[in-house]
C-alpha cells in the first residue's frame, strides 16, 4: 500500500474562524469515500490571513498550496486533483516563493505554518531544541550575556532589554524564582502570541526552559488569556508532549537540571496585560497593578524573583541561542535589534503577519504588504502599538517601524500591531473610544485613570456638542491627558493619552463638528 | 488550603433544608476545590472551575470558597465581580460575544453590533426571553485580520458582516 498524501489544513483560530475546519473534516471524508489514504496535520497558521483557509498538499514536487478554500469549494478541488497538486484557480504553488513571504525574514515565526504544533519530532527536524543543547553546555551567566549581546529587547511593549531582566532576577539569591509568560495578548491588532502559540508551542517552552536555566528557576507559568481557547488546547498538548520526551519535568534530557510549566487562564481583563497586575491575578486575586519599586524581577510572583517576558520574546530567544548573538543583532536599525513579527490588521486588502527586521516603514507594511484598504477606499490613519498606542496620518507613513523613530513622533510601536482605518473613520470618535475602553478596563487602583477616563468621555461628548466653549474644553482635554500621562500609575491610564492626543492633533477637523454626539 | 468543607448533606432526605440547586452548587465547589487544592494561588482556578460546570458562579458559592480558601467572602466576592469573564447568572444556550476593539471597527463592526442588537432584541450582557442567547461585548479576540470578529461558545467567526451575522444566528434558532 501506498504512503498517505500528507495535507495540512491550519487549526489557526483565525483560519478555522474563516472555515478550516469545515474544509478539513470535507476534505477527511471525501478521501476515505474515495479510498485515498491522507494524513490530516493541523499546522498553525503562515499568517497569510486573506489567503485562508490555506490548504497545502504534500507532492513528490514539493508543498503545493491552494487558497482560500471554502468548505463548499472542496468537492470541486478534490475532483479536480487537489491530492496530487492539479491545476485549479485556487492553485497557488509553492506558497513559500510568494512575494509576501518570500520577502520576509522569519526568525522567531520561521516554522509557523511549516511544522504541525502538537509534533516535537517535527519540531526537532526544523530547527527546535538546538537553542537548548546550546544552553546546556553553558553557564547561566553565559547564558544571560548572549541575551544581552543579541540586543533582543522585550516585544510586549516595553522593550526593555531582556538581557538586563534576566541579569537582574539570576543575582537574586532566593530559594524560589519563577518564569511568567505573559500571554495576555490584548492588545486589539495584534495576534502574533496567539500564532505562536498555536503553530509553534515548543518554541515559547523552549524558550521558557532556556530562561529557567538562565536564571536559576524551576517553575513557569503562562498566563494565557481566556479569550484563547485554540491556544489553551494547543499549549495543553505540547506541554504534555514535552514532558514526555523529558524536555521539561525533572532532569531535563539528563543535564540535571529540572523544569515545569503550567498554563493559567485569564478572565477577560485588559490590565492583566500589565506585569505586575498579572501576578497579582496568577495569584488569585484582582488584577490591580503594584506599586514598583521592587521590580518583579526582584520581588515578582509569590514574593519571589521573577522573569516576566512575552510570548514573543521568549519564543525569540531559541533563535538567539541556536544562531548566535551576533546572527540576531546583525538584523534591525539603531537600537532595535533583531526581528519583528508586524500584524497587519484592521481595514487592510492583505492582512497577516509580517516579521521583517526593525526598520520597515508604515508605507511599505500598509501599501507594499497590505495592499491598501479592504473596502478599496483611501487609507486615512493607522494606529500602531494596540489601544494605548498614537495614530498616525498618512503624511507620517514613512515612519520606521523601529522603537526609536516612533518614540520621536510621540509614538509607540507597543507589541508590533498596526491597524488600518479608511476615510470613513471618525477619528473624534476614535479618542472617545480610547477613552471608553481605559474607563471599562481601569483596574481603580489609581485616580488619573479611574476618574480621568471617564471624565475624558464627557469632555468629548461635550466637544462634539452645542454646549460649552470648544476651545476651553479641548485645552482641558489636553490638560486631563497631561494629568493621565503623568500621575498614573501603570501604561493604561498612562498611555491612553496617545491615542487621544495624536487624533486631537492630526485630525483636528473631526472635533470641530457640531451637535454630533458618538453613541 | 487548611480548612476542609463540611460535607454536603443531601436534600433528598427527609427533614433536609438544602435546596436541589444549593446542593449542586455546593457539589461544585467542593469539586474544584479538590481539583485544585495544593496549588499556589488558586481562587482564579477554582472559580474557572466552578463557571465551568455551572455556566456561572453563583452568590451561594463565595461563602465556601472563601471558607476553604482561609479568605473573606469580601476577597472572594470582589475577584469574582473584577474579572469580566466571571458571571453570577447563567448565561443562554449560545453565549455570543462581539468584539468591540479597533481593528474591528475598522471594518464596521459597528454595523454588526446594531443588526444583533436589534435582531436579538437585547443589549449587551442581556439574554433573550427564551433563554437561547446572551450577547456580550469583547474587546479583542486577536482575530484582527479577519475582522469583525466574534465567538460563540468558544468558536471564533471571522469577517462578521451584519448579512454574516444574521446567516450563523439562523444556526441557533433565531431570526425571521
Amino acid at each position: 500500500m501506498s504512503e498517505p498524501t500528507i495535507v495540512y489544513v491550519p487549526g489557526d483560530a483565525g483560519a478555522s474562524s474563516l472555515g478550516a475546519d469545515r474544509v478539513a473534516s470535507a476534505i477527511v471524508t471525501f478521501a476515505r469515500s474515495h479510498g485515498r489514504r491522507i494524513e490530516m496535520i493541523r499546522n498553525g497558521s503562515r499568517g497569510l490571513y486573506w489567503l485562508e483557509p490555506l490548504v497545502e498538499v504534500v507532492t513528490p514536487a514539493g508543498r503545493v498550496a491552494y487558497g482560500p478554500v471554502q468548505p463548499g469549494d472542496v468537492p470541486e478541488l478534490l475532483a479536480a486533483g487537489l491530492l496530487d497538486g492539479a491545476a485549479h484557480p485556487l492553485r497557488l504553488g509553492d506558497i513559500e516563493t510568494h512575494d509576501w513571504l518570500k520577502s520576509q525574514q522569519r526568525l522567531t515565526g520561521a516554522r509557523l505554518g511549516v511544522v504541525d504544533p502538537a509534533g516535537i519530532d517535527d519540531y526537532i527536524a526544523h530547527g527546535g531544541y538546538v537553542g537548548l543543547s546550546t544552553a546546556l553546555t553553558l553557564s547561566p551567566v553565559e547564558i544571560v550575556k548572549m541575551v544581552t549581546q543579541s540586543g533582543l529587547r522585550g516585544r510586549g511593549g516595553a522593550a526593555f532589554p531582556t538581557g538586563i531582566k534576566w541579569q537582574t532576577v539570576h543575582d537574586q539569591n532566593a530559594a524560589q524564582k519563577y518564569i511568567a509568560c505573559n500571554a495576555d495578548e490584548g492588545d486589539s491588532g495584534t495576534f502574533s502570541d496567539r500564532m505562536l502559540m498555536e503553530g509553534d508551542p515548543f518554541a515559547l517552552i523552549e524558550g521558557m526552559t532556556i530562561a529557567a536555566r538562565a536564571v536559576g528557576a524551576n517553575r513557569g507559568y503562562i498566563y494565557l488569556r481566556v479569550e484563547y481557547p485554540h491556544a489553551a488546547r494547543a499549549l495543553a498538548k505540547a506541554l504534555g508532549v514535552a514532558r514526555e520526551r523529558g524536555y521539561l519535568g525533572e532532569n531535563i534530557r539528563d543535564s540535571g537540571f529540572s523544569f515545569d510549566i503550567s498554563v493559567r487562564l485569564g478572565a477577560g481583563a485588559y490590565i492583566c496585560g500589565e506585569e505586575t497586575s498579572m501576578l497579582e491575578s496568577l495569584e488569585g486575586r484582582r488584577g490591580e497593578v503594584r506599586v514598583r519599586p521592587p521590580l518583579p524581577a526582584i520581588k515578582g510572583l509569590f514574593g519571589q524573583p521573577t522573569v516576566v517576558n512575552n510570548v514573543v520574546t521568549l519564543a525569540t530567544v531559541p533563535v538567539v541561542l541556536a544562531r548566535g548573538a551576533q546572527f540576531y543583532q546583525d538584523f534591525g536599525v539603531g537600537r532595535s535589534r533583531g526581528t519583528i513579527p508586524l500584524q497587519l490588521a484592521g481595514n487592510v486588502k492583505r492582512g497577516g503577519l509580517v516579521e521583517r527586521a526593525f526598520g520597515l516603514t508604515v508605507n511599505q507594511l500598509v501599501y507594499d504588504y497590505g495592499g491598501g484598504t479592504a473596502t478599496g477606499r483611501p487609507v486615512r490613519a493607522v494606529q500602531i502599538g494596540g489601544p494605548l498606542g498614537a495614530y498616525l496620518p498618512e503624511s507620517e507613513f514613512d515612519t520606521p517601524l523601529e522603537y526609536e523613530a516612533l518614540s520621536a513622533k510621540n509614538a509607540l510601536l507597543g507589541h508590533g500591531g498596526v491597524v488600518v482605518f479608511d476615510d470613513s473613520v471618525d477619528m473624534a470618535r476614535m479618542a472617545r473610544y480610547a477613552l471608553e475602553f481605559c474607563a471599562v478596563e481601569s483596574c481603580g487602583k489609581c485616580t488619573p485613570c479611574r476618574i480621568g477616563s471617564t471624565r475624558g468621555v464627557e469632555l468629548i461628548d461635550r466637544i462634539l456638542s452645542d454646549h460649552g466653549s470648544r476651545t476651553t474644553d479641548l485645552a482641558l482635554l489636553d490638560e486631563l491627558c497631561d494629568t493621565m500621562f503623568n500621575g498614573s500609575l501603570c501604561g493604561l491610564g498612562g498611555m491612553t493619552p496617545f491615542p487621544v492626543r495624536s487624533a486631537m492633533k492630526h485630525f483636528r477637523n473631526d472635533f470641530e463638528r457640531r451637535g454630533d454626539i458618538p453613541g | 488550603m487548611q480548612r476542609v468543607l463540611p460535607s454536603i448533606p443531601d436534600p433528598s432526605e427527609p427533614g433536609c433544608i438544602l435546596s436541589e440547586h444549593t446542593a449542586k452548587v455546593l457539589r461544585a465547589v467542593e469539586h474544584a476545590i479538590h481539583r485544585h487544592t495544593g496549588e499556589a494561588g488558586p481562587l482564579l482556578e477554582i472559580l474557572h472551575a466552578v463557571q465551568h460546570e455551572l455556566g456561572c458562579i453563583p452568590p451561594e458559592a463565595v461563602a465556601p470558597i472563601a471558607a476553604a480558601l482561609n479568605l473573606s467572602r469580601a476577597e472572594v466576592h470582589g475577584v469574582v465581580s473584577f474579572y469580566h469573564h466571571f458571571r453570577e447568572a447563567a448565561p443562554g444556550r449560545y453565549v455570543v460575544q462581539l468584539c468591540r476593539a479597533e481593528a474591528c471597527q475598522s471594518m464596521n463592526a459597528r454595523a454588526t453590533e446594531f443588526r444583533a442588537r436589534q435582531l436579538l432584541g437585547v443589549d449587551y450582557g442581556g439574554t433573550t426571553r427564551d433563554g437561547r442567547v446572551t450577547l456580550e461585548s469583547v474587546y479583542c479576540l486577536g482575530n484582527c485580520a479577519c475582522a469583525p470578529a466574534m465567538m460563540v461558545n468558544g468558536e471564533l467567526h471571522g469577517r462578521v458582516t451584519p448579512e454574516r451575522f444574521v446567516e450563523i444566528a439562523a444556526e441557533w434558532g433565531v431570526g425571521s
